[in-house]
């Protein structure tokens, strides 16, 4: 049972691919080796910035004999056939056996494959990775063909038995495999040979190179922050960084060192981001303060002079790089508290934010309208959210941000109260973002939350206006992440409005900027009327209906154009809440059972009214009464059918002749007179438990009574009570779209 | 083994000491090109000769000039106009790598004392429709050199793949000679009977290019020049292969190159004015692109292109 050791010896393999690239080596190369006939005991790979390694345990010494019976054609087929057959299974018509089949003689080949050495499928699978392999990005690189994620300069291949391992031989593009690698690049360069795992993980280690990826991160971070805490201090986590730090370096030396004093006063997010994005450096905090007061530098080498060297270098880099951000930091700020930001935003004019869509200042306006109307519905003031929409964007034109995109929001924020603006300003420019991912904070601050609602509605319906919609895996514009937010914002938030109206106000003004033959009046008319009426249609009718005689061409431009889009808009909504609330263990029938009913525009309503659903559902009333009335459903849509007419008349209880009648008639007026005002006061729970409280007399009745009664007038009597029943349910949720 | 360098003492010395190491590893050493760039890239010797298959070699400083990188001469880290010193060789020698060291070594930097670093950096240029795979070497965490191995120049595929080494001559000896201050580092020995430093060099002339780059050049001028370099750069190569006077086949790749780099420079200084909206920014480089496109499409019609008649 020999082991394997595979080394693919490279120029220095971007750290942000090396876990990977690992992973798909081991899994690549064990597979191949699988589907080849050989079986293993275990494996493991592992990467640094100049090797990829493969260690595979208990490989098998070759692959099994295997026999084969391939079926050929009849006996009395035509040469032709026949010899087909003979080239396909490779042998000689001497070789083949003849056998009774169903359907007359039959020639049958027997094919068999010796197993081949592990030595030989390794070098196959080898090869077969090697030029096959899923970087991210790849090269070629001087007169060769094979491409690698940078230059390949040795292949290590062996197998190692207890007497002895030898080299796999195989050479690809020019490259010949050895027992040879290198250890690090400085501190001892030169090649050297091994004989196992073990020798060669052991080998390395004495030439300044830690195999293990873990190992590496897991003694960065120890001792970084041993180092942090003897002089007081903390170091920030970051996963994401250790991870990226520890695959640039083959034997890390970590240094700590100052920040000039110059800089404390930077925010710290800045400080932050000037460190890790361009220098891989980990930032150290004073937890007593909270300032960042240090950095962390991970070198790759020990030195005669133990990192000063280097340390002073990184330190000098870092003033550099800070003395930038102050830069624009202070650059910003004057603009900030001098000019109210007034330059920023003019600039926005002239940054597109899709070519169909306009500008981002164009986009600031129609948020900005959007955000008045909504903060009345979100309980924030109406003045605040409009400003707070102004200058939500003004941050993306200053120097910090064009230096680190990612400080967008943030820098908003600073600046916003740099220009004195009020803190719910400030506040909503780096909250209006959010919420990005499913596990992000949803902001509460009512100022926050209208510009957050009217900025993604207005992402929403600017796309759904040119028809740029997502489709399948393609989400270029993170619409689906938007609608998630909105659906976050307002459930999280417990915010009772009417989405429709919304949708339709800022679909309203995109449309009117995209359809020439609209005019500017005619959008403010029309969003007034939205406002007033609820939805575009009725909207539109009381307009129409308003100018009657005159020129309403642009209103009409506008009624082909919209309704389609609102109403698949509302119902992309839709399947992003089923999605939402699948996760939460709502069932998808629950859900739609609600979606079918009115009102279902206002998402805290619907979820209301599919938890409380969900909820009687799981009694066993609850269950038992949709039984009972999909079947009072069946028989009245049966008879209706039959019969041609509808009814819906209501019963009269003195026609009932059966005890259980008459009980199921007062037991309909009780649950009515609680159904009622339940559902005026959305009080789903007291709504659903008063149908579910049906069930009892609903059996008892199903039980007793015959409802297609010989006697016409009763039979008409018990159908119309069914449709009372029937009624009273589907007040409260479509029990048809319940399964089971 | 490892053989202690003396440190340079001037900025000049630094371009002095790359310009023999690469000698003495064989290449073509070069002068600058006798036209306004924006990277030693642009060099003919880099753009058209890394195209086709025939072997070349060269290492030149090329004067580059950025003009939104003016400060007025008041940065002590950024000009409008500075130096970078590149290396291009091909087929990239599998000790590339190896021999860029080297030339660390040879301007005094101290391997055993400092932490040099490759670090993922994907070289592309929009304007020459080219881009490469290579990495940002660090020391002691600042960047010294660009290091690409090219895949693609001109919308044509590298093959054999050149290897391009690109110096930042100021940033660099800065760090060698241990000068935070860019303009106040020597540019020549500073114990010469007129020793000069960076910024006697260039700090006046910097603040009168940054005051005409940024406020004074006549953009309609400029836009003009524009667009005559496009107009030229595809008349020239409209003309047949064949020269009627001489009657020998010569496709006029580099002239019409001449007009590319004119018109990529305009459009810097355009940019530097500030005349140039977002969405126009995109426009006016694929339009460059397209002329980088049509020269590198001739250069591969020519001997050095590696065409044979």
């Amino acid at each position: 049972m020999p082991d394997l050791l595979i080394e693919l010896f490279s120029e220095e393999i971007p750290a942000r691919m090396q876990a990977k690239a690992a992973d798909d080596l081991k899994s690549r190369v064990t597979n191949g080796l699988v589907e080849a006939g050989l079986t293993y005991s275990g494996a493991a790979a592992f990467a640094t910035p100049r090797r990829l390694v493969l260690r595979v345990d208990g490989l098998t010494d070759r692959s099994p004999d295997v026999k084969e019976e391939r079926k050929g054609p009849r006996v009395d087929a035509p040469e032709k056939a026949i010899d087909g057959f003979l080239r396909g299974a490779g042998v000689a018509r001497a070789d083949l056996i003849e056998r009774d089949e169903k359907k007359g003689r039959v020639f049958f080949a027997i094919i068999e494959k010796p197993g081949r050495p592990a030595a030989e499928i390794v070098a196959d699978v080898l090869d077969d990775t090697v030029r096959n392999f899923p970087w991210p990005k790849s090269m070629r690189w001087g007169a060769g063909s094979l491409r690698w994620v940078r230059p390949l300069h040795r292949i290590l291949c062996l197998l190692t038995r207890e007497d002895g391992s030898e080299v796999v031989p195989l050479e690809i593009d020019g490259i010949v495999s050895g027992r040879s690698t290198e250890g690090h690049r400085f501190m001892a360069p030169g090649a050297f040979e091994v004989t196992g795992f073990d020798d060669y993980e052991a080998k390395l280690k004495r030439a300044f190179v830690v195999l293990d990826a873990t190992e590496r991160a897991d003694a960065i971070w120890q001792d970084a922050t041993n180092q942090a805490f003897a002089s007081g201090l903390e170091v920030v986590e970051d996963k994401g960084l250790l991870a990226e730090v520890a695959g640039l370096v083959e034997w890390p030396v970590v240094l700590m060192g100052e920040i000039g004093e110059d800089f404390l006063d930077l925010p710290p997010e800045v400080l932050q981001s000037s460190m890790k994005e361009h220098q891989k450096f980990f930032s150290v905090r004073n937890p007593k303060t909270g300032r960042i007061e240090r950095f962390i530098t991970v070198a790759n080498r020990d030195t005669a002079d133990q990192g000063a060297t280097i340390l002073a270098g990184n330190q000098k880099v870092l003033s550099a790089r800070l003395a930038d951000a102050k830069f624009f930091w202070e650059n910003d700020l004057r603009v900030a508290k001098g000019e109210k930001m007034a330059p920023w935003l003019t600039s926005l004019e002239a940054v597109t934010f899709h070519n169909k869509l306009g500008s981002v200042k164009d986009k600031v306006d129609r948020v900005m309208e959007l955000a008045r109307e909504l903060a009345p519905v979100v309980g924030a003031d109406v003045d605040l959210s409009a400003e707070a929409a102004r200058v939500a964007k003004a941050d993306l034109a200053s120097e910090m941000v064009y230096e680190f995109p990612e400080l967008q929001g943030l820098m908003g924020r600073y600046y916003s109260t740099a220009a004195g603006l009020p803190d719910a300003v400030a506040a909503a420019c780096e909250e209006h973002y959010s919420p990005l991912g499913p596990s992000d904070d949803v902001p509460t601050a009512p100022v926050s939350v209208a510009v957050a609602l009217a900025e993604k509605i207005d992402v929403l319906t600017g796309f759904w206006a040119i028809d740029e919609k997502p489709t399948g895996s393609k989400d270029p514009f993170a619409l689906r992440r938007a609608a998630l937010g909105v659906i976050r914002l307002v459930l999280e938030n417990n915010l009772h409005l009417s989405l429709d109206r919304f949708i339709d106000a800022q679909l309203v003004r995109h449309k009117g900027e995209l359809i020439d033959a609209v005019s500017n009046d005619e959008v403010t008319a029309l969003v007034e009327a939205i406002a007033k009426h609820g939805v575009f249609g009725a909207a539109y009718r009381a307009l129409k209906d308003a100018r009657n005689g005159e020129d309403t061409t642009g209103l009409e431009a506008m009624n082909d154009a919209l309704p389609d889009v609102s109403v698949d808009l509302l119902s992309f909504f839709h399947d992003r809440l089923k999605n939402y609330l699948r996760d939460q263990g709502i069932r998808h029938d629950v859900i739609d059972a609600c979606i079918a009913m009115e009102g279902n525009d206002d998402l805290a309503l619907l979820v209301a009214r599919a938890k409380a659903l969900q909820e009687v559902l799981s009694t066993e009333d609850g269950e038992n009464l949709v039984q009972g009335f999909k079947r009072a459903n069946n028989i009245l849509t049966q008879a209706e059918e039959k019969d041609g007419v509808e009814y819906s008349f209501g019963a009269d209880p003195k026609f009932a002749e059966d005890p259980t009648e008459t009980a199921l008639f007062t037991a309909l007026a009780e649950a009515e007179a609680r159904i009622n005002p339940a559902m005026e006061a959305q009080d789903f729970a007291t709504a659903m438990a008063a149908m579910a409280a049906l069930r009892g007399p609903v059996d008892a009745f199903f039980e007793a009574v015959q409802v297609n009664a010989e006697s016409e007038v009763l039979r008409r009597n018990r159908l119309n009570l069914l449709s009372s029943i029937r009624g009273v349910c589907l007040k409260v949720a479509d029990l048809t779209r319940i399964e089971g | 083994m490892e053989q202690t360098v003396t440190k340079p003492k001037s900025f000049q010395e630094i371009i002095l000491r790359l310009q023999s190491y690469w000698a003495g590893k064989g290449c073509a050493v070069l002068q600058p090109y006798d036209m306004e760039v924006g990277a030693g890239t642009f060099h003919p010797a880099t753009t058209l000769r890394s195209l086709g298959s025939t072997p070349w070699s060269a290492a030149y400083v090329q004067p580059s000039r950025r003009p939104t990188d003016g400060r007025y001469g008041d940065s002590p880290n950024r000009w409008q106009h500075y130096y970078q010193y590149q290396v291009i060789i091909k087929p990239s020698p599998p000790d590339l790598q190896e021999l860029y060291l080297g030339s660390l070594r040879a301007i005094g930097i101290d391997m055993e004392l400092h932490d040099i670093r490759f670090v993922e950096d994907d070289w592309e240029s929009p304007t020459l429709g080219a881009w490469g795979l290579g990495w940002e070497v660090w020391c002691d965490g600042m960047e010294v050199s660009q290091f690409t191995y090219f895949q693609q120049v001109g919308g044509h595929d590298c093959h054999p793949v050149s290897g391009e080494l690109t110096y930042g001559l100021e940033r660099l000896a800065m760090y060698v000679l241990g000068y935070d201050d860019g303009n106040a580092m020597p540019f020549n020995d500073p114990d010469a009977p007129i020793p000069l430093t960076y910024g006697d060099v260039f700090q006046e002339a910097e603040a009168q290019y940054a005051r005409w780059n940024f406020d004074v050049a006549d953009t309609d001028v400029l836009l003009q020049h524009f667009i005559d370099a496009e107009a030229e750069c595809a008349r020239i190569l409209e003309q047949p292969a064949d020269d009627p006077k001489t009657g020998r086949r010569i496709v006029m790749a580099q002239p019409a190159y001449d007009q590319c780099i004119k018109a990529s420079h305009i459009f810097n200084l355009l940019d530097a004015r500030g005349v140039i909206s977002v969405t126009e920014r995109q426009a006016y480089i694929g339009r460059v692109r397209t002329l980088a496109k049509m020269c590198a499409d001739a250069f591969v019609q020519t001997k050095a292109g590696g065409f044979a008649a």
